[in-house]
Parts: C-alpha cells; structure tokens; sequence
C-alpha cells in the first residue's frame, strides 16, 4: 500500500474553496442561529403559554430528528409544496433551525439560573421589560453556558459536511470532487479530515476568545 | 406508472427502519465495550496510554462523522479486504460511539471523590475490587442518563451510514423519493419515525437525569 499525499495537495485551490465555504456556512448560521436560540430561549422561559408550546416542539423535533433528514427535508420536500431553495439557501436555514434548537435549551438553561434578586433589583431601577432581559438577564446567562455553546457551534460546522450531499462546495464536497478525479480516495479524505480538525480547533480557540470580547462582557 | 398510496410509502419505510435499529444497537453495544475497555486503560495505565487515549477521543470528537465513515469505507478496503456498507458503517460507527461514550464515562468516575479511592485501596482492596464494589456503584447511577441520552446521537449518526450506500431508513427514503416524486410526504414520514424513535429514548434520559439530580429550578 503506497500513499500519495501529493496527488491531492495539488488541488489546493479546490481544499481552500471548500474551507472558505465551510467557514462561511458556519459563520452565518451561528449568528442567526444565536439570534434563533436567544429569541426562542426568551419565549419558553416567559412567553405567553401557546408560543411555549411551539418553541418547545420546533425543539423537541430537531433534536430527535437526524441532520441530514433536516436538510433532504427542506432541499428535496419543500419545492414540492412550493418552495424552492438553492443548495446554499436550504443548507443554511438547515443550519440555523438545528443550531437554533439546540442554543434554545443551552441558553434557556443559562436564564432560568438567573437569581431572582437580580430581576427585582432590575425591575426597582425601573428597567423594562426588555431592558431587563437583554441587560440583566442575558449576559450572565450566555457566560455561564459558553462552553456549551462554543461545542454545540462546533457540532454544526462538523454536521456541515453532509451538506456536500445537496451539492453545497464545501471541505467535504472539495475532497470528493478530488479522489473522484485521480482515484486517490483515502488521502483525499484523510486530508479532509485533519484540515475538519484544525478548523474544530482553531474556531474553539476563536469563540472563546470572541465570547467574553463581544456577546457577553467581561 | 405505479401509484403509490402513503400506506406504501411507510410500509416501505418501516422496512428500512430495522436495519436504522440494528446499526444503532451494533454501534451503541460494539462502542461500549471498546468504550469501556478505553475507560479500563484510562484508570489503569499511565500517562502516556491516557494521552494516547485523549488524542483518540479528541480525534473523535473534532471531525465528522461523514469523514469517519468514509475512510473507514476507503481506509479497511486498502488492506485489500472487501469492504461492504454493513462492515464500514458498523466500524466507524463503532469506533465514534466509543470515543463519546469513554469520555462520558471517565467524567463521571471523575466526579467520584478521591478518598473513597484512598479509603478503599487501604483497606487493601485491590483495583478490579474498588472498581466493582466502591466506584462503578456510584459511577453508574451519574453515567445512566448521559449515556441513554448519547444513544439519541449514535440513532441519528446512523442516517449518515446512507450517503456510503448503506440502506436504512435515511437511503430508503431517498429511494422512495425517487420513485414515487413526492419528496414531501415521504421525507415527512422518515422525519416522523426517526422521531418517533429518538424521543422516547430523550424522555428516558431526561426521566433519568431528574432522578438522579433532582428537578432543577
């Protein structure tokens, strides 16, 4: 058995576009994707009793329900009631509604830690509502689930190379289209694979480090 | 032209969902004895067979289970064995199930205090035997509810077995898809049983967690 790294190293260009779209997929989906979390998290803690209910079966059917039944669903299922999706468009909302649901619990949980002191102080201040929440209540809340995040955020960019399925250039699409030109299956995965793990690696070290500096204070 | 009615489609798809089942129990029974074998190492050995052991478990857990799957699938056929679907998913699945499950596992005999370690090995308990009767007690009580809630994740790992040709409920219902053309009812159905599987299992665990920890404010 011979390995031949240099075969696959050739098309680097092919393994930097797949990594740019791989980030970039996983960019935007963590931003909406938090909003998502935030929003919803904020509903099943004090929304109104029916807005719990939904909020908590969009959640409970995405967290039992595979990825890439998710994405076939909206990719393959939707136009046929009407709504049709490029592959980039149905990748990212996939993206989003799975990220969404999982920050929903992990944010939610962060919330409802709150000390109730805390709310009352608020409140005898005579913040708002609104105020309340995204001043007191929420950046507290997000530190304490970070690391909870921060895995989950890296679980969506692992889950994303199933994206390559629906035809989305990513990392995972890069090492496809590259063993299915010279044959070299094994390398091209393995360099997929390690490149997967840097990017788990470093996009770690960057949410830890972004957290504290824009989301929550320190 | 043949007319599928959507007792058709789910018949089909109840077909497929044994085989979902099956590789499910293969991963979560196969990764748990090589999970707990990692975990007896991880107790027993020194500090260069537990790095070894964290690198595999970080190894695991920092890339995708789609990447798994296929150097499995390309990497067992370079010893010029005939890989099919089963042998491949059922490795990789394996081996990503027991990186998870090591790692829950060594939390939660983590979380046992130190003395009882130190109080059991005076009175001159050797390791198999402060293993069964001081710490796996304790440890599987903690260990219960993360590990039925991990079985949710090795379900759905399972639906990526479908992209290298293992038929199961996820390729099944792109099968059907394709032959019937009503993507919408049949990725529906699939989503509903995959749901219909999974969230009994989440309710076990969440049922287990609250037991275990009492219900949290």
């Amino acid at each position: 058995m011979e390995f031949d790294f240099g075969a696959v190293l050739v098309d680097w260009r092919l393994l930097v576009k797949g990594v740019v779209w791989t980030v970039g997929l996983t960019a935007i989906a963590t931003l909406i994707g938090m909003v998502v979390g935030v929003a919803c998290a904020w509903a099943r803690s004090s929304g109104p009793l029916w807005l719990k209910g939904i909020v908590g079966a969009y959640v409970e059917l995405i967290r039992n329900t595979p990825f890439i039944v998710q994405l076939f669903f909206i990719f393959f299922g939707l136009p046929a009631a009407g709504l049709k999706l490029t592959p980039e468009t149905a990748s990212i909302i996939a993206m989003v509604m799975n990220l969404g649901a999982y920050a929903t619990e992990i944010i939610r949980a962060g919330i409802e830690a709150t000390p109730k002191g805390q709310i009352e102080a608020a409140v005898s201040l005579a913040l708002n509502k609104v105020q309340v929440f995204m001043r007191v209540v929420l950046p507290p809340a997000l530190k304490k689930v970070w690391p909870a995040m921060v895995s989950q955020i890296i679980i969506v960019m692992l889950g994303s190379a199933v994206c390559s399925q629906i035809s989305v250039e990513d990392l995972s699409y890069a090492a496809n289209l590259i063993q299915s030109r010279n044959f070299r299956a094994f390398e091209a995965f393995i360099v997929a694979t390690l490149t997967y793990l840097a990017l788990s690696i470093g996009l770690r070290k960057l949410l830890n480090w972004a957290g504290p500096r824009f989301f929550f204070g320190r | 032209m043949n007319d599928f009615s959507l007792w058709d489609i789910l018949r089909n798809l109840l077909m497929a969902l044994r085989w979902t089942v099956v590789l499910s129990l293969i991963a979560f029974v196969g990764g748990g004895l090589v999970g707990g074998l990692l975990l007896y190492f991880r107790l027993r050995a020194g500090k260069v067979l537990e790095r070894f052991i964290g690198g595999y478990v970080a190894l695991f857990q920092g890339t995708p289970l789609l990447m798994q799957l296929f150097l499995a699938y390309f990497g067992i056929a370079l010893f010029g064995i005939d890989v099919s679907a089963w042998t491949a998913a059922s490795v990789a699945l394996t081996l990503y199930t027991s990186a998870y499950l090591t790692e829950i596992w060594r939390g939660c005999v983590a979380s046992i205090p130190k003395g009882q370690w130190e109080a059991s090995g005076s009175l001159a308990l050797t390791f198999g035997e402060q293993l069964r009767h001081v710490v796996l007690p304790q440890a599987v009580k903690i260990a219960t509810a993360p590990t039925v809630g991990f079985l949710v994740q090795v379900i759905k790992g399972t639906a990526l077995a479908s992209v290298i040709g293992f038929v199961e409920l996820t390729k099944a219902g792109s099968m059907i898809s394709n032959a019937t053309f009503r993507p919408f009812e049949v990725f529906s159905c699939v989503a509903l049983l995959y749901f219909v599987l999974c969230f009994p299992v989440s309710l076990y665990a969440k049922y287990h967690e609250r037991k275990t920890y009492g219900r949290r404010a």
